[in-house]
């Protein structure tokens, strides 16, 4: 896990987002135990309080659940609630910032056409 | 519940070092008391557990005054760059003798802590370095049964890695056993993200009193063409700014008019603690 501690995005932002993809990429996976927030406390050197309203931003979405006496777990189904969220905002996150960008740089839609064709032909290459 | 400090004042001879100060500790929490070299911060500490006397205001505890209230006295430690302690006693001596002062002491943690930070009991006081002496009384502040610690630049002298296991040890302890901890220190950058509510002292008086989160989310660093950033923020709490040739960068403490529109040439993005701090306590900063 990684934090950025310049302040671009509130810690337990970040705290939520790690977790996330920790789920995502299946370094925590479902009914497993995700860190305590004492670890997470301890281990990043971020207060206990911020840890947990990171923690609670996933309970509130789904992803999580605190099970009385054992802690936190990943809940079943949570990998397919994170694909079809990032899906959802995949247009607002990444297609509008290319589009900007692009006009920026004076690139007509079919040359952005080709490049994203390219891309996949490549694999990202 | 909690501290309550009301309406303090504290000269020495001819200079004011505090001004009517005023503000709260809840139990639990963590807090940071920020200001630069002679903004009063040790005194204020001092004041709060009664080492020196205000010339005006009252500290209380859970309602209680705690001035040569030695049960009140007895639920708060200092921990500072002072050293109270007898250089010829030995540090185990010296933590048996706490116990009897506190009415209490957790040896058991005392001992894993010392392990950890490498710091041999057996030692006296005065055989200790700098960096040790700060150790001593870091493991004396986590391992007593008082329910506000305060620490006063609780890193002077430690290494890196000495600095990284005392962050980790002071939240354990505090998951574990959760009271409320002052934290003063000019390494703002270390401590920021363990800190829930933010004291920035400013010349005897209390400038910020507020939530990490929330005085974070009010600041912003706008940069772009001057003209432009200039025009951007006019009429906002401008704390500081810094040019690069045409290049300028506005620091803002305070809401954005969320109805300007927002110009293609800047950028508007955020700042961390320290920088936030800097700007608002350095010469000529606006915020009043």
């Amino acid at each position: 896990m990684q934090f950025d501690f310049t302040g671009q995005e509130p810690i337990y932002l970040q705290v939520a987002n790690q977790i996330e993809e920790g789920i995502f990429t299946g370094a925590f996976e479902e009914e497993t135990q995700v860190p305590s927030t004492t670890e997470m406390s301890r281990e990043f050197h971020i207060n206990p309080a911020t840890v947990l309203k990171g923690m609670n931003i996933l309970v509130d979405e789904g992803l999580i659940e605190k099970r009385r006496g054992l802690g936190m777990f990943v809940k079943n189904g949570a990998y397919q609630l994170i694909l079809t969220k990032r899906q959802a905002s995949f247009y607002k996150d990444y297609v509008k910032r290319i589009i900007v960008e692009a006009k920026n740089i004076k690139l007509t839609e079919a040359e952005l056409v080709q490049l994203i064709k390219r891309g996949f032909q490549t694999n990202g290459d | 519940m909690g501290i309550k400090v009301s309406e303090v004042t504290k000269k020495f001879v001819r200079k004011t070092i505090l001004k009517n100060v005023s503000f709260e500790l809840e139990p639990n929490r963590i807090y940071g008391l920020l200001g630069r070299n002679g903004a009063g911060k040790s005194t204020l500490l001092n004041i709060m557990t009664d080492r020196i006397f205000p010339n005006d205001g009252v500290v209380t505890l859970n309602g209680v005054a705690i001035h040569e209230h030695d049960a009140q006295l007895g639920k708060i430690y200092l921990m500072s760059e002072v050293n109270l302690y007898q250089k010829r006693q030995r540090v185990a001596a010296l933590f048996k003798a706490s116990k009897l002062l506190y009415g209490g002491f957790n040896e058991s943690y005392a001992k894993q802590l010392c392990e950890a930070f490498e710091l041999n009991p057996k030692l006296r006081f005065g055989q200790l370095s700098t960096g040790y002496r700060t150790i001593f009384k870091l493991i004396m502040a986590l391992c007593l049964p008082v329910d506000y610690v305060f620490l006063d630049e609780p890193i002077l002298g430690l290494d890196a890695n000495h600095r990284e296991l005392f962050y980790k040890e002071l939240l354990d302890s505090y998951s574990r056993h959760p009271r409320t901890f002052v934290i003063s220190t000019h390494i703002i950058e270390e401590v920021a993200n363990m800190l829930e509510h933010v004291f920035v002292l400013e010349n005897g008086k209390i400038l910020i009193d507020d939530d990490v989160d929330r005085m974070l989310s009010q600041a912003y660093v706008i940069t772009g063409p001057g003209a432009t950033v200039d025009a951007y923020t006019q009429g906002l709490n401008i704390i500081g700014t810094e040019s690069l040739g045409n290049l300028k960068g506005n620091y803002i403490f305070g809401n954005l008019n969320d109805d300007r529109e927002i110009p293609d040439t800047i950028q508007i993005s955020r700042m961390d603690l320290q920088k936030l701090f800097i700007h608002l306590t350095s010469e000529g900063s606006t915020i009043k």
